[in-house]
């Protein structure tokens, strides 16, 4: 049995390839949880694409051993969150899961805007910090710099800083002694009510719905009956444990641990991340703070290629729910691209995740819609709509206003960079905030409309600034806009899917852009194709494909026919990739290629 | 000499020999024919290999009437002349030859002389098609070629003398080449025609095949080719003034006077019977269950290997649904400006045209003036013609 003063409940902060993932790695091994054989990269991140883009999506927990200096034997928990915005809902709950933070950065690399977010949440959530200064051993690397930059960009004391190499496996110790000797034990009473916060959740094939805790006061037994306050469903307890990261079976697990539960829940969409657990028996009279389910902010339309997959795909979309409760779907018909689904995500990458792994677990070939964001709408009547899709916008003569979402974003680029930074931010309607340098690199502040950093902000701010900018964001509220829908027309009709809102000022450009760019993309056909953006009925650029003028086989003779009418059938398997509006064929790439800004 | 106009006469689609020659004294870089350079022929085995090859597919269609035979290759120009008398002899014992024969070979300048035309004309040939490509000694370098056109027009004058009938194959919509510089060859090459009473004109564009040396280097930029509205207008060009000279197209990249054209291609694209002989050579034959499509082995040495102990080469005979029977004839029958005969395309696939395209696209097609229906015939427009992958794929489109 640990006492609470030997438990330590830790996790880890750090911007994408600072070296979390490898600093965990050596902790797990450090303490001999894993076995040398099963040493694999990334131990944490166990789905593919987690691996692939090193990015964390779910949170994990590891429960670690460590004799320290002392003498004493300590529990640690390591909590992995996500680092990326988008899942900052969740990782303020992890971090509340915790008592301590490491705050890892990378010393050739210094302090970039994620990791602004995150540590300021640490800080928020009254995280005890302890920066770890990685990758020393790289010859760029520059330890009394950043350990400067950590003061003077964060304001918190770096001087006690741990210098260390996770992949060389330099200062490891050092860390572990840090943990034990800089992080506070979890508080917690032992006999007091059943309380325990759900931190994460999700559904594994073989065991059902699994949910990560920690138990803040009270025990929690196995066969016990638990019941979740924020819906009062009650279950009873199967299994409970911890992860080494092998999943380990107790009977109970007390104040400050974390650790698993198995209470045959049925779907993940129950088990809402920030929930309170407690006794069905023995209720607490209070949840624990801060509940509150995520809300989705960037919407985009998901239809399949092949109009059959429709089904797959409404399957598809429940079975990723299952693990993934935070995006929202929601059947959508489209003139252009038949059924399919609106989905509302936590932001972009969020929405990449998904579409990437409907892709790949579940074999589809998807047409993904422009992104959008949520509008507020008033009408003449009064009424105040949230508008998630441009085709739902109501006749302009029946709208009061138009409100639209604008986020704070936080960008760090090195001063030579500054002078285009600033223009692309100008350019997409940003005010500036806040300008200020770090050493040679500048920080700035901006607010801007969430509609105009959806789509391709964050690849146009890392090609103008050659990968060096970093960026965050975080949603401020709502503010008038002067916005209009701009329709665009292919051979004189309207294609919903390519319909997108924006701002009155660029609107024409915009038109431009996009008829400029659907003429390269559609190709030619046997007849002259008008592409057209308009607003209502006024039309405000034009761009015209000129009809097809030869696509023949110069030669064929006998020799030729099996092979030519093979051809002809593949031919027209790839008509099958094109989606036929009128009489034209749009390939499916258009629909996003189309809304790409050109680069200039 | 009196021939019949092929173009005049519907009901028979003819029945032909096909032998393919493997060998080029040069691999040209834009070629993906089944062609090979060797140090060495062993010409007596190609000579029975021919021979046995050609008794097995004889066997299974007797009582046909010949009516072409085509030495195409590879450069058949380089076989001994005693093969191919061999050859031609086989198929006369075989089967019945019709009284117009058409007996080609083709030829590249710079393989053949005035003795070896006329070796070729006394083992039986009597068309000779020549592969020109270009009247202009650069040009003629990057395609590869071996020969100048001063070799080439030795050679096409020393063959109008020999054969009765020769015709020439000019490859255009070259990397720099404009309408303009097209037109001034086209006009030389329309002068040497009537100055050697040469009957026929194929006049190619410029085709990037799969896997050749040419579509590589044009991948890595290595040249650029004129582009759709370019080409479209060369093509155009092409027709007015080979109809003005008295060669109207009769096919997307062929032309003749009035009788002159190709008997043999023209069974191709009528959707008739050909038997195919030699490494890589294609079939089609109406057999007693049905229409097959027959492929011989491409290696030589391996096709020669697999007769000397088989007696034949096949690689493989497909059996031809009416279905992929009527795509094939519609999809070669369009290119010709007689297109396709509604009572042919039954009369051959058992099925009426209307069953197999979609009616409602072919209504707008006419309408749009890519397609006709005259005389119980269905015509691609000269713009259809030009865009006759789009236009079957729309008329065949479920």
């Amino acid at each position: 049995m640990t006492d609470l003063s030997h438990i330590r409940n830790f996790s880890i902060i750090a911007h994408i390839d600072h070296g979390k993932s490898t600093l965990a790695d050596r902790l797990i091994q450090r303490c001999g949880a894993v076995a040398e054989r099963d040493m694999k990269e990334q131990l944490l991140d166990s789905m593919d694409i987690e691996r692939e883009r090193g990015i964390t999506i779910k949170a994990q927990t590891v429960r670690l051993t460590y004799k320290a200096k002392d003498g004493k034997t300590y529990q640690l928990n390591l909590l992995d969150t996500p680092g990326h915005v988008d899942f900052a809902y969740e990782v303020s709950r992890s971090l509340a899961a915790c008592e301590g933070s490491l705050l890892v950065v990378d010393a050739s690399q210094g302090v970039e805007a994620q990791t602004l977010a995150n540590v300021y949440q640490a800080i928020e959530a009254h995280h005890e910090i302890v920066p770890v200064l990685n990758k020393i051993d790289l010859p760029a690397a520059d330890p009394e710099r950043v350990r400067q930059q950590i003061e003077d960009v964060i304001g918190i004391d770096a001087s006690d800083a741990v210098p260390c190499s996770a992949k060389a496996g330099l200062g490891i110790d050092e860390v572990l002694e840090a943990i034990v000797t800089k992080l506070p034990p979890p508080t917690g009473d032992q006999g007091g009510l059943n309380k325990a916060l759900l931190v994460d959740s999700w559904y594994d094939t073989y065991l059902g719905v699994v949910i990560l805790v920690r138990i803040k006061d009270g025990v929690i037994k196995k066969g016990a009956k638990i019941k979740f306050m924020s819906n009062n469903a009650t279950y009873s307890v199967d299994r409970i444990g911890y992860f080494t990261p092998k999943m380990v079976d107790t009977q109970d697990l007390k104040p400050g641990e974390l650790g698993f539960i198995i209470a045959n829940i049925k779907s993940v969409a129950d088990c809402k991340v920030g929930d309170t657990i407690t006794d069905d028996v023995k209720p607490a009279a209070e949840p624990l703070p801060g509940f509150k389910p995520s809300i989705p902010v960037v919407f985009c339309g998901l239809f399949p290629t092949d109009a059959s997959q429709f089904e797959l795909l409404r399957e598809s979309l429940a079975k990723l729910r299952l693990n993934d409760s935070s995006f929202h779907y929601q059947t959508e018909s489209s003139a252009a691209l038949g059924f399919g689904f609106r989905c509302g995500f936590l932001g972009l990458l969020h929405m990449e995740i998904v579409q990437e792994r409907l892709e790949r677990e579940f074999d589809l070939d998807l047409i993904t819609t422009a992104p959008s964001v949520v509008y507020r709408i008033t009408t003449q009547k009064g009424e105040m709509i949230e508008m998630h899709n441009p085709a739902d916008m109501p006749e302009p003569n029946l709208i009061t206003k138009i409100e639209e979402p604008w986020v704070k974003a936080t960008i760090l680029v090195p001063d030579e960079f500054l002078g285009t930074v600033l223009k692309l931010c100008n350019d997409r309607r940003g005010e500036q905030a806040d300008l200020t340098y770090v050493g040679s690199r500048a920080m700035a502040v901006y607010h801007i409309p969430l509609n105009e950093i959806v789509f391709d902000f964050y690849d146009r701010l890392k090609s103008i600034s050659s990968g060096y900018a970093s960026f965050d964001y975080e949603l401020e509220g709502y503010r008038d806009a002067d916005l209009v829908k701009v329709s665009i027309m292919v051979n004189a009709e309207v294609v919903d899917a390519l319909s997108f809102m924006c701002h009155r000022s660029q609107a024409e450009s915009r038109g431009r852009q996009i008829c400029e760019r659907l003429k390269e993309l559609i190709p030619r056909h046997l007849f002259k194709i008008p592409v057209q953006a308009a607003i209502g009925g006024k039309v405000i650029a034009r761009e015209t494909i000129s009809a097809m003028r030869k696509d023949v086989l110069a030669k064929c003779y006998g020799g030729d026919i099996t092979r030519k009418r093979k051809l002809l059938d593949k031919q027209k398997e790839g008509k099958k990739r094109m989606r036929q509006f009128g009489s034209v064929d749009i390939p499916q790439s258009a629909f996003i290629a189309a809304l790409r800004m050109p680069e200039n | 000499m009196t021939i019949i106009t092929a173009a005049a006469d519907p009901r028979d689609e003819g029945f032909g020999l096909y032998v393919h020659w493997p060998f080029c004294v040069s691999k040209c870089p834009y070629c993906d024919f089944n062609s090979h350079v060797v140090e060495r022929i062993e010409q007596s085995s190609w000579h029975d290999a021919y021979l046995r090859e050609l008794s097995y597919f004889a066997a299974q269609t007797p009582d046909r009437v010949i009516t072409s035979i085509f030495f195409g290759g590879g450069t058949p120009s380089l076989m001994d002349p005693k093969t191919t008398h061999a050859v031609i002899e086989a198929a006369r014992k075989h089967w019945v030859a019709d009284a117009n024969i058409e007996i080609t070979l083709e030829a590249n300048p710079g393989t053949v002389d005035a003795d070896r035309f006329a070796a070729f004309r006394t083992a039986g040939v009597n068309r000779l098609s020549m592969g020109v490509q270009s009247l202009n000694d650069n040009d003629l370098r990057f395609l590869g070629r071996k020969h100048s056109v001063e070799e080439a027009r030795r050679a096409w004058r020393a063959a109008a003398k020999i054969f009765p009938r020769v015709s020439f194959d000019l490859i255009y919509a070259r990397p720099n080449q404009d309408l303009s510089a097209w037109k001034t060859e086209l006009r030389e090459a329309l002068r040497e025609v009537g100055d050697n009473s040469i009957s026929h004109l194929s006049l190619y564009q410029l085709t990037m095949e799969d896997g050749t040396a040419m579509a590589a280097d044009y991948a890595r930029k290595a040249f650029t080719l004129p582009g759709e509205d370019s080409a479209g207008d060369m093509f155009d060009a092409t027709q007015e003034m080979c109809a003005a000279a008295g060669f109207p197209a009769y096919e997307i990249s062929n032309h003749a006077a009035p009788g002159q054209e190709c008997r043999h291609n023209m069974i191709y694209w009528r959707g008739g019977d050909y038997v195919g002989i030699g490494p890589g050579a294609h079939g089609r034959l109406t057999l007693n269950d049905g229409a097959v499509a027959t492929r011989q082995i491409k290696a030589p040495a391996l096709w020669l290997k697999r007769v000397a102990a088989e007696g034949h080469g096949t690689q493989e005979q497909e059996a031809l649904s009416d279905t992929a029977r009527g795509e094939e004839l519609l999809m070669m029958g369009l290119r010709l400006s007689e297109g396709v005969h509604a009572s042919r395309f039954q009369r051959l696939t058992g099925k009426t045209i209307d069953s197999m395209v979609n009616v409602a696209v072919c209504a707008r097609l006419i309408e749009q003036g890519f397609l006709q229906q005259q005389n119980g015939r269905w015509i691609a427009t000269p713009s259809g013609r030009l865009a006759l992958n789009e236009v079957l794929r729309q008329m065949l489109a479920t």
